[in-house]
């Protein structure tokens, strides 16, 4: 019941901030400044990508680029607040201006672009949909699960792709469906399904809230394309433009090599395509609303795309991720950003 | 002295807008109709701040195909073909399922411990206090988690069911039983059973009568239950045993086949009836303690045995007492069904506002759809009670 209301609270809220919308509302990031924090749509909880340690701080891919878009707006990477929200809640939490930018391992998909009054700004994670067993059962491909029990999470493209694979492949299958990532697991911890099933990345940080995570294995097969990003409001370009931007910074500063550790000296770079990152010369921030020294804000408290991947999801972290897909394009990889220019 | 025109003292003579009926109606009508208004305004409102904010809004979506599964399903339902409307029955469906036999076992249960609490029985009395002040104290939602764990971490993984007689099995993915497959010849014992059924009601007010005249009493359960039961089984036999059994057969992961109650399920059914039945013991302790004591003792000096006494004097008299709350005890075991989404028992909220909701995205449409269907589960269940409660009321003098 308390679920049920919290979505007709959502309902109304929708209803009424809506009509605070169309009266000219003075744009996102305005409200952003003035509120003096940004509103962030979190995870509740996935190791790599949104979750709180044990201090209370947020960590995570998906963390760290909030903390991008703080940092490039206030030169303080702290100031955000995160809003954890269940894969259910996550969109109408948006629509209704609860969060001003939602990254929680979301898949970019054509009805959510096109039919939620929301825009994907890019891909932060390229992923692709698994499974992970039992190793007892003796199971190698998930073409073998045929007459299987499936847990996952409703509200979810894995909800979606689980029914797509079993129907193209002709397998039998019995879904058990969750609100909460925590039942999911649970569920799937004592027996109830025979596999469990998220994006790829997401196996790996689930596997370690198992009782014996050694117990299971992630069975080879991807069985679909989940391109993970951030999503906006679909009423202000300005701000998409701005969240969409801080992602294509960091890619472009770990093409160009600026780091943490190096922007400083970066910044007596000799090379234009530095400059101009950095805003030494022109003044690109201000394009969109922000300083000419941006890049410098974001990548001195963040880092640049690829140290933020292996802090948190890479080799620095207990997923120990490999780059893969989510390499530079330069270096076989899908990670591309258009030039600052 | 002034004497008063008679005219003055007619009532209903005076000007239209001082009758105080008409004006009550008009009160009525003015209020409906700023109702109508606001609801109307919001409406509209919504619809176009949510076209301004380009979010897809109205009910095309119902038509749409669903593309998930559902595992517990009344209707047929699969992600190839069938439509987000028919998911919204799908969960209706298993809500009212839930509901209905929370209700009919909570009032056994809820009966039971009530009049256990009024048991000379001392422990008897103890125990069902006991139950009555753990049960109600405890959040639904803690329950419900707590039978959910109950009922799967206990039993044994799909590979080593518990099999009990009569192909049978119980493991960690519900109690599967063999299915039963109806051959086209079983509608005629479907028809001999609805016939018992009649009958055994004639026979029945035949009976009453009789007794009201002869005093003679007959054995209504025996004849009633000999012919619910023989006629059916009579016609089953004749027509050829028109009935099969699909039986479980061990699977590589699961048992295939056969017909599977869900753990889900019956983790919420036995939160919902556990629960339900703490508010409904007291309710009963209430309406039987409401009953004077004379009552009893007059029962008694007839000769009327404790059972009897209880059932032919106290109950019908308690009931009047206790239909109102029952009423809304039931109320809240049908809302408190929407809890199924945490432990992920398809019910209408997981189905239609989880899932449907978040795939489409049209919060407003469907929450607006699972507020109206609540509402006339609610209405219609209060109807029902209101009819039974009038009959009852009836019964006293
Ligand atoms: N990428 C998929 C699935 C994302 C998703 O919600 N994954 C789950 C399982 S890893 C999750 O993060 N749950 C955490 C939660 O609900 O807080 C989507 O966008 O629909």
């Amino acid at each position: 019941m308390k679920k049920f209301f919290a979505a007709a609270i959502a309902g109304l809220g929708l209803a009424v901030t809506a009509s605070a919308a169309s009266a000219q509302a003075p744009s996102t990031l305005a409200q952003v400044k003035q509120r003096n924090i940004l509103n962030c749509g979190s995870n509740t909880g996935l190791a790599g990508f949104g979750v709180p340690d044990a201090q209370g701080n947020w960590q995570g891919l998906d963390v760290e680029y909030c903390r991008a878009i703080a940092a490039a707006i206030f030169n303080d990477p702290n100031k955000v607040k995160f809003i954890p929200l269940s894969a259910k809640d996550r969109f109408t939490a948006l629509q209704s201006g609860e969060v001003d930018v939602l990254v929680r391992n979301s898949t970019w998909t054509m009805t959510r672009d096109a039919s939620l009054g929301i825009v994907f700004t890019g891909v932060n994670y390229y992923d692709g949909q698994g499974f992970m067993v039992r190793k007892k059962l003796g199971v190698t491909s998930a073409k073998q699960l045929s007459g299987a029990s499936v847990c996952t999470q409703q509200g979810t493209t894995t909800e979606l792709n689980l029914a797509d694979y079993f129907r193209a492949n002709n397998l039998k299958y019995e879904v058990v469906a969750f609100a909460s990532s925590d039942e999911t697991i649970k569920a799937y911890d004592a027996g109830r399904c025979d596999a469990f099933t998220t994006d790829a990345s997401g196996l790996y940080a689930e596997r370690l809230k198992l009782t014996a995570p050694d117990d299971h294995i992630v069975l080879p097969e991807i069985i679909s394309k989940e391109p993970l990003g951030p999503s906006v409001r679909n009423n202000d370009s300005g701000w998409f433009n701005l969240v969409k931007w801080v992602h294509y910074a960091m890619i472009n500063a770990e093409e160009l090599g600026v780091t943490k550790a190096n922007v400083d000296e970066m910044l007596k770079s000799p090379n234009p395509e530095i400059k101009r990152l950095l805003g030494t010369e022109g003044k690109f921030g201000e394009t969109i609303g922000l300083t000419p020294d941006w890049v410098v804000r974001i990548v001195k408290h963040v880092g640049n795309y690829g140290e933020s991947f292996e802090k948190n999801v890479g080799q620095g972290s207990l997923l120990k991720i490999a780059r893969g897909q989510n390499g530079l394009w330069t270096k076989g990889g899908l990670q591309y950003a258009p030039p600052v220019r | 002295m002034t004497t008063i025109p008679t005219e003055t003292r007619q009532p209903g003579k005076a000007s239209l807008l001082y009758d105080p009926k008409i004006r009550g109606y008009a009160y009525q009508i003015l209020l409906l109709a700023v109702v109508g208004f606001l609801v109307w305004s919001a409406a509209s409102n919504a619809i176009e701040n949510l076209r301004a904010q380009k979010i897809a809004s109205g009910f095309g979506f119902w038509h749409n195909a669903a593309g998930f599964d559902v595992n517990q399903k009344l209707i047929p339902f699969s992600a190839s073909g069938s439509t987000y409307g028919q998911a919204f029955y799908v969960g209706l469906l298993n809500t009212l399922l839930v509901a209905s036999i929370g209700i009919v076992l909570s009032t056994f249960l809820g009966f039971f411990v009530g009049v256990a609490r009024l048991s000379s029985n001392w422990v008897l009395a103890k125990l069902a206090m006991i139950y009555v002040e753990v049960i109600r104290n405890l959040p639904l939602l803690l329950q419900l988690f707590f039978w959910y764990n109950a009922v799967l971490k206990p039993l044994p993984d799909a590979r080593n069911s518990i099999a009990l007689p009569g192909s049978i099995f119980l493991n960690n993915r519900g109690l599967i039983m063999p299915n039963p497959q109806f051959g086209p010849a079983f509608q005629a014992v479907v028809v001999a059973f609805f016939l018992a059924a009649f009958a055994a009601i004639a026979f029945y007010i035949w009976s009453k009568r009789q007794q009201e005249r002869t005093g003679k009493q007959y054995p209504n359960g025996l004849i009633t239950l000999g012919l619910i039961l023989g006629l059916p089984l009579i016609v089953y036999f004749l027509a050829g045993q028109p009935l099969s059994f699909d039986l479980p057969q061990q699977g590589r992961f699961n048992l295939t086949g056969g017909l599977q109650i869900y753990p889900e399920f019956v983790a919420l059914l036995i939160g919902l009836t556990t629960y339900t039945a703490g508010f409904i013991a007291e309710v009963v302790r209430a309406g039987i303690l409401a009953v004077s004591k004379g009552q009893t003792e007059a029962a008694n000096a007839l000769g009327l045995r404790a059972g009897p006494t209880l059932k032919l004097v106290v109950i019908p008299q308690a009931m009047r007492v206790i239909i109102p709350p029952l009423t809304s005890n039931y109320l809240n075991l049908t809302k408190n069904s929407s809890l199924a989404v945490a432990i992920g028992y398809p019910d209408l909220v997981q189905v239609f506002t989880g899932t449907v909701l978040n795939q489409t995205g049209q919060a407003v449409e469907v929450v607006a759809i699972t507020m109206a269907v609540y509402l006339t589960i609610s209405l219609v269940t209060s109807l029902f009670m209101n009819i039974y409660n009038k009959r009852m009321a009836l019964v006293e003098r």
